[in-house]
């Protein structure tokens, strides 16, 4: 059982919860002003999960999400910055403008990304553990997916093989109680989530997501015994998403009423006040961790307006890592930005040369060293 | 130089390549016992052991899956699926992950992983283990392409895909497991990506195959010289990602005519991108279109008659080829073997548009 966090700690904690925020609610506001694209899913409701859980992990531990991925980004310490920047799809992105909200990484800090596709990232988190094993590290993954998840087949086929190899990787299912906008009674015949990976041979376990500290321990004691054990572990975070699924989503299947009823429990005024009560921060500090907040957020904004976008005759990179013993074609251009810059039809033209692109060949050239 | 079965060559390139790299391991579903569902990895769970040589649940989604993460995470897995329609079970991993997040992630993470997997009818396997998808994968930046022909060649490709950077899709075929050839012993001695084979010279007409097609063609092309005094040059890609282009261009420019051989589907198929390809980089070369031959655009029938007029033999290839030359069949001494032999049901285009 985790010990109660020192009182540094639990500022650290509530200082980012109010950022996960902060951060979210300008996110949407530069949404609603078109300087985001695409789909933007927000995580408002869901910060005592993503930060009591992430906080169980050591630097060296991997930790890898969905769709709804910008607080795991930030909770594992990538700068609001480049957070906002790929939002805003500019070239300091932390995925340099190509993932969008969806597709965060940072694998300098073991974020190994948010991913698209509902149920895709389980996988991943069973390569990434199978690795840790390989290499003989004591590492483990902490694999972040929702309630509608745990409906994909690789939900039943990851926890199958995860159990089979001994890999250690804890999953985690937020349960936000929607998938989409289908209620957990209506999209799954299991509705204690904590046990539907029995069967399959991982047990449950489970925490209140609107409550920090407790997601915290539970967590703590999960990784804790998948990293002395070499098994995965189910645990079900118990949480709500207090704003729609995305930023298009009139919320037709919930109640106003339901939505206020767990707005009641928000995480983030909730463990201020307990730290006040506690004595740990008094009202003054607490405010001041929300303008810190919010500065950092419009320092984030300034920062992503500056960045430029990614440029066009950077289209092509980072497709391939070319190499140098081959000479054939790796890519069709039909799209090639100098051409139709200059108001050419498309054409194709085959790159045998692969001079053209340096940096690719630098890349290349490491051949053979590790990833990342 | 030794003579090795083109299963053999495979496990040679394996066996090679995990006595090399301590990274490289081994994830498929019954390739350990069971040595494999065409014994390509018989013996390599017993001389490198269960960490490395894994047998695995049948999820092939999830494997592959499994390899993308290890590979970010700097192993070089793999992975075997046990035929190319049980890829299309794994095609979200493939597509949206193994091909995408080098891009994705703007370069931050690689996927060194190799997924392999035999395609191709002729074994009455029926509609769901029998198709030829080159096509499919061609399509997805990100990922490469290999389908070799022969034994030295599925080594040295092998080996190839391994040791590169990028996601490898490779393709196996069936019908080539048992084939002898020439191998060479070297094991340094790779066959890098991206480097057309030219089987057979000629100048008359360029006839490119694909896969096991690339052996059917140079079959045709035997006969074109001997029946016909066609002096046809057989070319095969070996890579369909990265493209030798160069090559299949250069001989275009000098023979002027093009047929393309595939066991895949016609639309959207391999043939009809080379053919796009040639077609916008030398059609002031071109004497007349290029020419496809493909596989009947049917799903796979289980029956022997009906399989066997469902891909491309030799006598539809020797057809195209006097076709494109307007050459009448019927005016060569030996032609009516190509033109009346009955496996006429494959797609050409521009002649018989198969079973329609």
């Amino acid at each position: 059982m985790a010990e109660e966090p020192e009182p540094a700690v639990s500022r650290e904690w509530l200082q980012t919860m109010t950022l996960i925020r902060r951060f979210e609610e300008r996110a949407g506001e530069m949404y609603a002003r078109a300087k985001v694209g695409g789909f933007l899913h927000l995580s408002i409701g869901e910060e005592a999960t993503i930060v009591g859980s992430a906080r169980a992990l050591r630097d060296s531990d991997y930790l890898i999400s969905t769709y709804r991925s910008h607080g795991h980004a930030l909770v594992r310490g990538t700068p609001p910055e480049n957070v906002m920047a790929e939002l805003f799809g500019r070239v300091d992105g932390c995925s340099g403008g190509r993932g969008g909200s969806m597709h965060m990484f940072d694998i300098s800090r073991r974020f190994m990304g948010g991913y698209g596709i509902v149920g895709g990232n389980l996988p991943i988190a069973a390569g990434l553990a199978l690795a840790c094993d390989y290499q003989g590290t004591d590492d483990v993954t902490l694999c972040v997916f929702g309630d509608g998840a745990s409906n994909q087949g690789t939900f039943g086929e990851t926890l199958n093989l995860a159990a089979l190899w001994k890999l250690p990787v804890v999953f985690m299912v937020t349960n936000n109680q929607f998938g989409m906008g289908t209620a957990l009674s209506r999209h799954s015949a299991v509705t204690d989530l904590q046990r539907k990976g029995e069967s399959l041979g991982v047990p449950g376990m489970r925490c209140d997501g609107m409550d920090v500290l407790d997601t915290y321990r539970v967590v703590c004691e999960a990784i804790a015994r998948v990293r002395e054990q070499r098994c995965p572990l189910l645990v079900e975070a118990v949480t709500y998403r207090f704003r729609g699924h995305s930023m298009a989503d009139p919320e037709q299947y919930r109640s106003k009423e339901e939505v206020a009823q767990w707005r009641q429990r928000d995480p983030i005024p909730a463990f201020g006040d307990r730290l006040v009560a506690e004595g740990v921060v008094d009202a003054d500090a607490r405010g001041q961790i929300d303008a810190e907040a919010i500065a950092r957020v419009d320092a984030a904004v300034q920062f992503a307006e500056a960045s430029p976008f990614p440029p066009a005759e950077s289209l092509y990179d980072d497709v391939y890592l070319l190499d140098p013993g081959s000479t054939g074609s790796y890519s069709v251009r039909t799209t090639d930005p100098q051409a139709n810059a200059r108001g050419e039809s498309p054409r194709s033209l085959h790159d045998g040369d692969n001079s053209e692109i340096p940096q690719q060949m630098s890349e290349a050239l490491a051949h053979g060293e590790d990833s990342g | 130089m030794a003579q090795l079965r083109y299963r053999e060559a495979l496990n040679a390139a394996l066996r090679e390549e995990l006595r090399r790299d301590e990274r490289v391991m081994l994830m498929g579903e019954d390739i350990g016992v069971f040595g494999g569902a065409f014994k390509v990895t018989e013996g390599l769970l017993e001389e490198f052991g269960e960490k490395r040589v894994r047998d695995t649940p049948i999820s092939e989604n999830t494997i592959v899956g499994v390899g993308v993460g290890a590979a970010m995470a700097g192993l070089r897995p793999v992975v075997e699926l046990m035929t190319i329609n049980f890829a299309l079970l794994a095609f979200d991993q493939i597509v949206n992950h193994a091909a995408h997040i080098h891009y994705m992630f703007a370069g931050q993470a690689r996927v060194p992983l190799v997924v392999r997997m035999p395609q191709g009818a002729g074994h009455q396997l029926g509609p769901t283990h029998s198709h030829c998808f080159e096509a499919l994968f061609l399509h997805v930046p990100g990922l490469l392409v290999a389908a070799p022909a022969t034994a030295a060649d599925a080594k040295g490709l092998l080996k190839t895909a391994i040791r590169d950077e990028n996601p490898v899709i490779f393709i196996e075929h069936e019908s080539l497991y048992g084939v002898r050839g020439d191998v060479p012993d070297d094991e340094e001695r790779l066959v890098h990506f991206g480097r057309a084979r030219v089987a057979r010279e000629g100048s008359d007409v360029t006839v490119i195959g694909v896969s096991r097609m690339a052996l059917t063609a140079e079959r045709a092309a035997a006969t074109l010289a001997d029946e016909h005094g066609v002096s046809a040059e057989v070319i095969d890609p070996r890579t369909l990602r990265p493209l030798d282009l160069d090559t299949i261009l250069a001989s275009v420019r000098k023979t002027n005519r093009c047929v393309i051989v595939e066991e895949g589907w016609p639309h959207g198929g391999v043939a009809a991108n080379l053919a796009a390809l040639i077609s916008e980089q030398a059609f002031d070369d071109l004497d007349a279109p290029v020419r496809r031959v493909s596989g009947a655009d049917v799903p796979m029938p289980y029956s022997k008659p009906l399989e066997d007029i469902a891909y491309p033999h030799e006598p539809q290839i020797v057809s195209a080829v006097l076709d494109t030359l307007g050459v009448d069949p019927g005016a060569v001494a030996g032609a009516g073997a190509g033109a009346e032999a009955g496996a006429g049901r494959a797609a050409t285009s521009g002649g018989d548009e198969g079973a329609g």
